[in-house]
């Protein structure tokens, strides 16, 4: 395996509290995943042995059913959320109902738009979602060849946790399916990005043509084998009669 | 008699042409999928999927392959899977035919209310105001009046907006209606329901 230098070298880590090392209070954190899939399930929980509080959580969800991010909301680490979504998160709804956690609710489309754009060093972007609701109120309203758009803002963060399927020793990743989501935006956006690998694979295992992240946007791995993959919804239809299992 | 879920579904699917990349909406919508023709249009998930098929078998789940609704599903033959941001690139860029969306009121200028109740549980937005300033279609299925009888169809909203003028076609138990600007016109009748009836029921001219 050939050894990587410079900044770009030594990003893996061999256990969760090395991969979180830098974590402080009042930072704020984008955490990838689609509800509970595509969660980094081993630094979700690291987060919160390890206890820092006041964050900015900027998460689609944050969390459901008492699980991932919602573990965040019953240790009160949290100040703000960032989300689109609340839907049946009850975590979350006691939270804004009790007043300990401000929401901020976006747009799905506009919340991942900001991300993208933080990574991408643009600061601002007109967006014809939300336009004439709540979400133009604050912002400046502009009409470019006769249509109305929104005004919105970067969206940054201090560090991004995000799951990956497989990564390779620079960090460039492959994500499974739709664990991917909101991950490569997180990772372009974060200062530190840190990703939770199901595997780890040694430079050029992973072809070029095939990388869905390329390593620079991240900056340490930390591979975990086991996770749960908890089910939110499972949904089936019946077989037809004479097909076996 | 008022249509079924299923018989409104099945209107619902023939807002679909042939061959186009539609995002069914959760509730009444997702329904609709059952009345397409194997291959006959492509549904788009907003959480990543292009190409997204039925619920899986039993046994055969996938916790990491779900919709926008966080059910387990299947992904067609053809399909392919990618990030947010480009998933709403899809959208936002007009890229997606049709939206079928579940709503609380729609106005005849096309303004959709469907993510929040005034003094109810704030679920968030998700993508519905995304699917529906984005997306090139946007046909809402909807129980025509509330469980106490208030229309659902109205002069001007009054619940917060999704985005405003965007709503084209509405099927209902009752009727299917265009928005018309100021008035929704009617494009057909349930089976024994009169233009009276719905005319009742509807917050708003209705034009026979």
């Amino acid at each position: 395996m050939s050894t990587i230098t410079g900044r770009h070298g030594h990003k893996i880590v061999g256990s969760v509290a090395e991969a979180l090392a830098d974590l402080r209070d009042g930072m704020t954190i984008m955490v990838g995943g689609f509800g509970l899939t595509g969660n980094a399930e081993a630094l979700i929980k690291g987060v919160v042995e390890r206890g820092v509080r006041d964050l900015t959580l900027v998460s689609n969800n944050a969390g459901n059913m008492g699980k991932g991010l919602a573990t965040w909301l019953r240790a009160r680490l949290i100040r703000k959320v960032i989300c689109s979504y609340i839907g049946a998160n009850e975590d979350l709804h006691a939270a804004m109902a009790s007043g300990t956690v401000e929401v901020e609710i976006n747009p799905q489309g506009t919340l991942v738009e900001r991300m993208r754009a933080a990574g991408a060093g643009i600061p601002a972007f007109y967006t014809p979602t939300g336009v004439g609701t709540v979400v133009e109120q604050g912002k400046e309203v502009r009409e470019i060849d006769g249509r109305r758009y929104v005004l919105e803002r970067a969206l940054h963060a201090d560090v991004a946790l995000i799951r990956a399927a497989r990564a390779d020793h620079f960090g460039n990743l492959r994500f499974y399916r739709t664990a991917r989501n909101f991950s490569p935006a997180m990772a372009s956006a974060a200062r530190t990005t840190i990703a939770e690998v199901d595997q780890l694979v040694p430079l050029g295992a992973l072809d070029p043509d095939d990388i869905h992240l390329p390593g620079i946007f991240v900056h340490r791995i930390l591979e975990v084998r086991e996770h749960e993959n908890p089910f939110e919804y499972k949904t089936t239809r019946p077989r037809p009669a004479g097909q076996g299992a | 008699m008022p249509w079924t879920k299923e018989q409104m579904a099945k209107r619902g699917a023939a807002e679909i042409p042939a061959g186009s990349i539609v995002n069914l909406g959760i509730g009444l919508p997702t329904l609709v999928a059952d009345w397409l023709p194997e291959g006959h249009a492509w549904l788009h998930s907003e959480n990543g999927i292009l190409g997204m098929g039925p619920f899986p078998y039993e046994g055969e789940e996938d916790p990491q392959v779900i919709n926008a609704g966080k059910q387990t599903v299947t992904i067609l033959p053809g399909g392919s899977v990618f990030d947010s941001a480009l998933s709403f690139a899809m959208i936002r860029g007009g890229h997606v035919d049709v939206a079928l969306l579940g709503a609380m009121q729609v106005s005849p200028s096309g303004d959709l209310a469907n993510w929040a109740v005034p003094g109810g549980k704030i679920m968030g937005i998700g993508g519905a105001m995304d699917l529906a300033s984005g997306c090139r279609r946007c046909v809402v299925m909807m129980n025509h009046a509330t469980k106490e009888g208030e229309p659902k169809l109205v002069a001007a909203c009054t619940y917060p907006l999704t985005a405003r003028g965007v709503v084209a076609r509405v099927i209902t138990e009752l009727a299917i209606l265009d928005c018309a600007g100021d008035a929704f016109t009617l494009v057909e009748l349930a089976d024994g329901v009169s233009l009276d009836e719905v005319r009742r029921l509807t917050g708003a001219p209705v034009r026979g």
